[in-house]
């Protein structure tokens, strides 16, 4: 557990912002994993008093606040009707209810966990972080960036229409993932693929795939994408291993995004 | 830093260190159902409702409750009695060290969901732990828990 000298609930961004400045602060989402470390701290800070914990669905994209809980992103009817179970999918593996009501999506996000499921969800989709006082940034080159002093305070969601699915595969259920795969692909058949707990953080696989792919076209173009993508081994499983697997369910998320036999 | 909880219904205002977890906080105040048992938010043994909702006490901070309402076991008593009545009749309490967690699961459940099927409340009991009962038993307990007016 972490300790620190001062909770900081912040009343605005620009408070939080200005007290994320220090070395020895640092921003507080679910603290299901802050609290796993021992750091010692000036000051926490906490923003769940900036009303950052609302999915908003507007014309052309879907707002989903830093605080929202994973929880949240499970029983959401906003995020249900635009992609189906797909987010539902994605946190229910995650260890139980009462750790989603806590994890939030910023804390998920803004930690770019090599395990995260929903990390490799929301590349698959066309997804902006907003940033205090940054603005937005692209959710790829988001989780390329190192760390800074910014605030996060929600992802945007481009309302293109895309069909999404996710996969995951867990040693025993609650763990962490072996692997996380997700694949989307737009009304005019463009697919995006990502993998992610590779080990490392989750990343997008460059395909060429046809719009409509059998399940022998979609076996070969991932055995040529996968080739490329690295993987690599832990207590969990080894590289290899990693790498069949990212072609089977790969392979089962365009099929059940397709509507065929995975 | 000062807090104000409405803890089982009751307003407690205290002064505590900024970086309390609502576990400890909940202990101090007495509350000796909450228990902890895995440090790693994996167990559910810490499970309290926080404005109805459960979370893992041990990964909240006591700041964060104040101004809302959380239950613990001490608040419920009635409800887990009975729900505890029918743990007892499958033999499904064994140690019973992890049952304040899961009643309080179980509870929030009953809010939550209405008419789960068994899959469902593997799901929703995904986070709650047990090294005895093997869980069947548990299942059945709260199967013929929610049944309990049909059979009735």
């Amino acid at each position: 557990m972490f300790n620190a000298q001062r909770c900081l609930v912040a009343q605005s961004l620009e408070e939080a912002y200005a007290a994320n400045q220090k070395r020895t602060a640092a921003v507080m989402g679910g603290m299901c994993w802050m609290k796993m470390g021992h750091r010692r701290l000036q000051t926490i800070i906490d923003l769940s008093a900036l009303g950052l914990d609302q999915i908003e669905a507007a014309a052309d994209e879907i707002t989903i606040g830093a605080m929202v809980t994973l929880r949240q992103l499970e029983t959401s009817p906003v995020l249900a009707a635009e992609f189906g179970s797909a987010f539902a999918d994605a946190v229910r593996p995650i260890v139980g209810v009462q750790l989603r009501n806590c994890a939030t999506v910023g804390g998920s996000v803004w930690g770019r966990f090599g395990f995260s499921d929903v990390l490799t969800l929301l590349l698959a989709l066309d997804v902006e972080v907003e940033l205090y006082p940054g603005g937005r940034v692209p959710l790829e080159k988001f989780v390329r960036m190192p760390p800074d002093d910014q605030i996060l305070v929600s992802l945007r969601i481009r309302r293109t229409g895309r069909a999404v699915a996710i996969q995951s595969h867990r040693n025993s259920a609650t763990d962490f993932p072996v692997l996380a795969a997700a694949a989307s692909r737009t009304p005019a058949g463009a697919w995006t693929l990502t993998v992610g707990a590779r080990p490392q953080r989750a990343m997008r696989v460059e395909i060429a795939l046809p719009a409509h792919p059998t399940r022998e076209q979609a076996d070969a173009a991932l055995a040529a994408a996968l080739a490329e993508v690295p993987f690599g081994s832990n207590m969990r499983a080894g590289a290899d291993y990693r790498r069949h697997l990212a072609g089977v369910l790969l392979r089962r998320a365009v099929l059940q995004i397709e509507g065929g036999e995975a | 830093m000062k807090i104000e909880v409405t803890l089982n219904g009751r307003t407690c205002t205290d002064e505590i260190p900024d970086d309390l977890r609502l576990f400890d906080y909940l202990r101090q105040k007495g509350c000796a159902s909450v228990k902890c048992g895995c440090e790693t938010s994996n167990c559910g043994l810490c499970t309290v409702l926080l404005d109805g909702k459960p979370v893992l006490s041990c990964s909240v901070l006591a700041a964060r409750a104040s101004g809302h309402a959380v239950t613990t076991l001490e608040g419920v008593q009635e409800r887990a009695a009975v729900f505890g009545a029918f743990l007892a009749d499958q033999g499904a309490e064994q140690c019973g060290f992890c049952s304040p967690g899961l009643v309080m699961t179980v509870l929030a459940m009953e809010e939550e969901l209405e008419h789960p099927t068994r899959e469902e409340i593997q799901h929703y009991l995904a986070g709650n732990l047990c090294r005895c009962s093997g869980y069947q038993g548990q299942l059945r307990a709260i199967e013929n828990y929610l049944n309990r007016e049909v059979q009735a």
